[in-house]
Parts: structure tokens; C-alpha cells; sequence
């Protein structure tokens, strides 16, 4: 257990001092999680920092980190179910799984999250239409509590078995007990290649037309060019795939480059982004048509590792939110036309349909409806103003933000969109605590 | 790594040979674990199984105590039906104030990084050539090539078994038999996990090392420094004279 200044979020723009434990095997995340609660007040299990804000982090307080927990503990390659630690990353279990003929039954953009990150957040992927999120595939848990027996236990939790527990900690964010271990049930896939079209759109009505035609589809999801206006507005690209049959199962191979150093702040401009968009649509790629490898499909920003830092010292907010079928037409409209309005253009402006599979999880960010998630270059009062006006639209429709990428939602709009909250804050563990929860349960 | 291997892990907890055994796993060999901690043994086994390795047993047993070793020794390759790679991982950082203070810190050192280790070193050599092919790793270190103040009892000894497997090595040159001096600079585990500036451009992780091990064995060679840069590093090391080195705190 030591000091740590160093834990960031992947948005950077939270920063501050951690007492850290590197627990190496299951047991000894219990007493890691007591030892740094106690010399931090509170402590918090800690994954691989893909969360963008704080909910990740326990600024001044304690960290479990939990990547040490990295070890498989069952596969059964004829059924699916795989079992392993909650420290265990999906590129290291896709390494596992794919030459076995198997895939995760719901990915987020990103391998490089832990299996517990994937828990605390109930991820969602391209294929949520059908697929629903990560936690209606996953069987059950062992989750550490500080609370059971002398000095802490661990529990099972299944739809069966502690149930409400169950529940809660899928996109409990963490708070809830220590999640040690997690059994989930994987997709089988026919070979390691998806049947991929690109489609250029250019508008939104054109996006949801043909959102609502390719519903067949398992795999959909949309980039958005936000400097686009007025007819053209909701401009960009329309994706879709579907599992290719034959060629073999290839796991994805190491890592591509790294960004090795922050890049000068303001390099991501709207008239580099507009470049940047341009190009983008006028690539062949945008139109391709054929056979892809899962990994530039699922994960095309995992090859420039630390992304991130292009957004320069002082980081950058992500903001991503879920609007209700009936309105999301109209509020995505909104939503793109005030940012388009502010002159400040968002790097990565990602639009994707919602299907109506329920999640198990009570505080579960998906809807049924849509969901557009951006990124903005922290210019300070400005970036929180503009992040403020798109809150608004987002809270008028009852339409809730993703806590995964939040640095700063208000504790209002928090409570208004998981208005269950409380149902949480009534079984979280006692010893854990984020800085994001601290945000949302404080009192003003 | 066509055939299957039958695999003694001798300090099957530590991170390297973890990283290692995964690697092994993947390509569906046979692994027995040796090691003090029975649930940590257990779970890298459930793991290196979920992997695909064929069969994977364990034994807890303390690698420092030599005691019966020439029947503990063959026990275990009896029970794994043969041995075909023997890997030797377990070693301890140990603390060189203390070593300098307390004798017995400093004999339980030397136990378990030199005595012990070329005990079995010796003893798989032994079985190796009774097989005729075979190849043994043993993890050395950097910390070996030249004495300095900050930790020379765990330089000292980690010397001594370099010297040990190249005489082995030399021993067995021309043979199907192969002997392999690891030495790798900083890793990032739970050994390091004290060590100020951690996971700076030195440092490495225990899969790139287990992947350079992997390397070695594949392409028998006698000796590597791991991660390459290493071997320029000590080069420069054991080549400083003396007034300059003595004014380093190193």
C-alpha cells in the first residue's frame, strides 16, 4: 500500500492523490480494499482508468487496484461459460476466447477495460439492439462486502442469490462490494471476421431510416460529423455488420502505437476536427464494403494507444447521453444543432439506436431511444457552459447521461435520470466510495 | 512448439514464470506448479487449464529447504510422466541493510537464491541428461554482474548462479540438452512493487520477459539479458572504473 499521484481518468482533467494496493490473487482484495479504506477513509475497486470522469476515482482516498486479478479460473469451450477474475482485461480474454471459436456477447469501443469495469457500468456495444448490455449476459459474481462476518466476506450473487445485490451491482458503478470474480456466458462466432458495410448518410433522418432498416443487423452504430448545419446536419457515416462466416479464428495481435507525449493543448480544433471530417468522409473506407477483423471493427481507437493524450494537458470532458424513442428524433436534432451552434466541434461524435432488451441492473445507463456520446477538448468554463445547454435538452425528454463518462454531471440531472439512485446509496458497501458518488449523494 | 512439453515449475507463483506458463498453456503442454502458496497454486492452475494446457498439477512445497531434495526431485517428474523443460523462478529481493546487520537474513538469502537454487539446477540437469533432451531456464539477474552496495548479498548470489548455469551450460554443449541463464533487469512485480520510479522506460512487464524466455528457449541460447537493452546497460556498468563507480549510489 503506498501513495499514488498518478491514477488518472482517461479524460485527465481529474487529478489528485490515491492511497493504492496492488492486490496479486482474489483474496487478498478484501483485506486490500479494509487496509486502503482505512488509511483513505474510504476506498474504491479500480480497473484500467477507462471511465472518462471520476467515477473510477476516490480522490484523497483509497484505491484497489485491481488488474493483478487477472487469471481465467473457467472456460467451457462447448458451452461458452466463462468464469475469471473481475481484474482480468477483454483483450486479454479475447486472446482466450476467439481461438476457441468464441466472442464477448457485448463489447464496448474499447478492449482494454477490466471485466469488472464492464460489470460496474453494464457496457454497451454496437449490438445492444439485440443484444441488450454486458449484464444480461452475465450468470453471476462473488462480491467482497466489508460488512459480512469480523473482517469482511465474499458472497455469490446470481439472479437466484442475493438478488437485490444482484441487481444493483450491475452499473452499480463499484459501489456495492468488491466484485471479485464473474461468470458470464459468451457468443459463439463463426470465424473471427465480420461482413461489414459502410453507408454515408447525409442527414438525421436518413440515419434513423436507415438505423430502423438494418434492425436485422447485429452490429450498427454511426460516426456524426458535428460541424455539419442546417440540411446537412446529422451528416456522417452509417456502419453495420454482421459475424462473416469461414476464414478462421485470429486473435487480434499486440498493441500499435503509442501517443508518447501529451499534444499541444488546442490541437483538436473545430478547423483540424473539420479537417479531420472532411477527410474522413471522403476516405475510401467510408464506403467500404467487404470483410473486416473484429479488432479495427470493435476497437479502431485501441491502435493508437493513449489516444487520449491528443486532447493535450489539460484533457478533455466526454459526454454521453440516452434519450426515449418517442423524442430522440427531435432531441438529437437539438442536440447536434447547439453544438453545431457553438462552433466547438467534437472529435469523436459517435450516434447509435438503443433496442428495448431489458438490462438486470437497476441502475442500468441504456434506454430504449438513442444515445449520442461526444468529446470536447477542456477549454474550461466554456466546454462546461456548452455541456450544460446539451444537460437540458437531455433532461427536458427525460433522458438520462452515462456515468462512465461524466466529470461533472449535476447532482440533479444525475438523480432525475436514475431515479433509483438511492436504491444503491441503501446497499452500497460502507468502505467504498467514488468521487462521483460523492457528488451525486452529497448534501448541498 | 510443435510437440507437447512436460513442464516443471519450480517458483511456479512468481510473475514471470506466471506470464510464462501462459504462453505454455496457450500451446496445450503439461505443467507441474512448485511453489510455498497451495490457494495461489491452485488458482494460476484453474487458469493455465481455462487456457487450454493439457494436464496441470501442484505442489506446495518451500523451494528453499533442500532437505530430501534428490527424492522430492524425482517425485515430481515421476508424477508429471517425464520432463522435457524445468524452469526455475523463485528468488528474493531480500534487503541489504538487514543483510548487512543480521547474519541469519543474510544465510537465508543465500539459501534461497544460490544454495538451493543450484541444487535443483543440478538435479535437473541430471534428469535432462537421463533423457537425453531437455532444456533448463533458471531466472538470474543483472544484479548479478557487477557487486554494488545497494544489493550486493542478492547480486552475490544471483552471481554465483549465473556462474553456475554457464559451467552448466559448457557442461552440456553439444548435447540435445540446453541450459539458460535469464537475467533480466527491472520487472514490474510484486518483488518491485517498493521501488521508487517504477514502470519508468527501464522497466518491464512479465509478459514482454516471458516472451523473451520463450524466445531464448526456442532459439537455445545459453544466456540473454531481458529486456536487449540490458546487456548494454551492464555492459557500461561492469565497465566503469572504479573512481567513478565509487561515487555512484547505485
Amino acid at each position: 500500500m503506498r501513495e499514488d499521484l498518478g491514477v488518472l481518468a482517461w479524460g485527465r482533467a481529474h487529478r489528485g492523490r490515491h492511497v493504492v494496493a496492488d492486490p496479486a490473487v482474489r483474496a487478498d482484495a478484501g483485506p486490500a480494499a479494509r487496509e486502503t479504506a482505512k488509511a483513505g477513509g474510504s476506498t474504491l475497486a479500480h480497473g484500467l482508468g477507462r471511465s472518462y470522469g471520476d467515477s473510477g476515482l476516490n480522490l484523497g482516498g483509497g484505491l484497489v487496484r485491481m488488474a493483478g486479478l487477472d487469471r481465467l479460473i473457467a472456460f467451457d469451450r462447448e458451452t461458452g461459460l466463462l468464469r475469471a477474475d473481475a481484474g482480468i482485461s477483454l483483450d486479454a480474454l479475447l486472446k482466450v476466447t476467439v481461438p476457441a471459436g468464441w466472442f464477448l456477447p457485448v463489447t464496448p469501443g474499447t478492449k482494454f477495460v477490466t471485466l469488472g469495469g464492464a460489470l460496474a457500468n453494464d457496457v454497451h456495444g454496437k449490438n445492444h439492439h439485440l443484444a441488450g448490455s454486458f449484464g444480461r449476459h452475465v450468470t453471476r459474481f462473488g462480491l467482497w462486502r466489508s460488512d459480512r462476518g469480523e473482517a469482511g466476506a465474499e458472497i455469490e450473487c446470481s439472479p437466484g442469490e442475493n438478488a437485490n445485490l444482484f441487481a444493483l451491482t450491475i452499473g452499480g458503478l463499484g459501489l456495492t462490494g468488491i466484485v471479485t470474480w464473474i461468470e458470464f456466458r459468451l457468443e459463439r462466432i463463426p470465424s473471427s471476421h465480420l461482413y461489414v458495410e459502410n453507408i454515408p448518410v447525409d442527414g438525421l433522418d436518413a440515419f434513423f431510416d436507415l438505423a430502423e432498416r438494418s434492425l436485422d443487423w447485429p452490429f450498427t452504430v454511426a460516426w456524426v460529423d458535428t460541424l455539419a448545419r442546417g440540411d446537412r446536419l446529422g451528416r456522417g457515416i452509417f456502419s453495420r455488420a454482421s459475424w462473416a462466416e469461414g476464414g478462421g479464428f485470429t486473435a487480434h495481435s499486440g498493441g500499435g502505437p503509442r501517443m508518447p507525449i501529451d499534444a499541444p493543448g488546442g490541437l483538436l480544433n473545430s478547423v483540424t476536427v473539420g479537417a479531420f471530417n472532411r477527410l474522413y468522409r471522403a476516405r475510401p473506407g467510408a464506403r467500404f464494403q467487404g470483410r473486416q477483423h473484429y479488432d479495427p471493427f470493435f476497437y479502431p481507437l485501441d491502435r493508437l494507444r493513449d489516444w487520449n493524450r491528443m486532447y493535450g494537458p489539460r484533457g478533455f470532458y466526454q459526454w454521453q447521453c440516452a434519450v426515449p424513442v418517442d423524442s430522440m428524433r427531435e432531441a438529437t436534432r437539438t442536440l447536434l444543432d447547439t453544438v453545431a451552434a457553438s462552433g466547438d466541434a467534437s472529435f469523436l461524435a459517435v450516434l447509435k439506436t438503443f433496442g428495448d432488451v431489458p438490462s438486470p441492473g437497476i441502475l442500468s445507463f441504456p434506454m430504449p431511444g438513442a444515445t449520442l456520446a461526444l468529446d470536447f477538448a477542456n477549454r474550461g468554463q466554456e466546454t462546461l457552459s456548452l455541456l450544460a445547454r446539451l444537460d437540458r435538452v437531455v433532461a427536458e425528454v427525460g433522458g438520462r447521461l452515462y456515468p462512465a463518462k461524466d466529470g461533472r454531471l449535476p447532482q440533479a440531472m444525475f438523480r432525475a435520470g436514475f431515479p433509483r439512485w438511492s436504491d444503491l446509496e441503501a446497499v452500497r458497501d460502507p468502505i467504498l466510495m467514488s468521487s462521483f458518488w460523492r457528488r451525486m449523494t452529497e448534501e448541498a | 512448439m510443435a510437440a507437447k512439453s512436460r513442464i516443471l515449475v519450480l517458483g511456479a507463483t512468481s510473475a514471470i514464470a506466471e506470464r510464462w506458463c501462459r504462453l505454455r498453456a496457450a500451446a496445450g503442454d503439461s505443467l507441474l506448479l512448485v511453489g510455498r502458496d497451495g490457494e495461489r497454486l491452485a488458482a494460476i492452475a484453474d487458469d493455465l487449464r481455462a487456457r487450454g494446457a493439457g494436464n496441470v498439477l501442484t505442489a506446495t512445497e518451500d523451494l528453499a529447504d533442500t532437505g530430501g531434495a534428490d527424492g522430492r526431485f524425482t517425485a515430481w517428474v515421476q508424477t508429471l510422466g517425464g520432463v522435457d523443460i524445468v524452469l526455475l523462478a523463485y528468488g528474493t529481493l531480500g534487503d541489504q541493510p538487514e543483510a548487512q546487520r543480521d547474519t541469519a537474513a543474510l544465510l537465508k538469502g543465500i539459501q534461497a537464491n544460490f544454495t538451493s537454487a543450484v541444487v535443483w539446477c543440478e538435479l535437473a540437469g541430471r534428469a535432462l541428461e537421463l533423457a537425453g533432451a531437455g532444456t533448463l531456464v533458471a531466472l538470474s539477474s543483472v544484479a548479478g554482474d557487477r557487486g554494488r552496495r545497494t544489493n550486493y548479498a542478492y547480486g552475490a548470489a544471483k552471481a554465483g548462479l549465473s556462474a553456475y548455469l554457464e559451467g552448466m551450460a559448457h557442461r552440456f554443449a553439444g548435447s540435445e540438452v540446453t541450459v539458460i541463464c535469464v537475467k533480466p533487469g527491472f520487472v514490474v512485480t510484486p518483488m518491485t512493487a517498493h521501488i521508487d520510479g517504477r514502470g519508468g522506460p527501464l522497466w518491464a512487464t512479465p509478459e514482454q520477459v516471458a516472451e523473451d524466455i520463450q524466445k531464448a528457449i526456442e532459439k537455445r541460447k545459453p544466456q540473454i539479458y531481458t529486456r536487449w537493452f540490458w546487456f548494454f546497460v551492464m555492459l557500461i556498468i561492469r565497465n566503469l572504473p572504479r573512481p567513478l563507480f565509487n561515487r555512484m549510489k547505485i
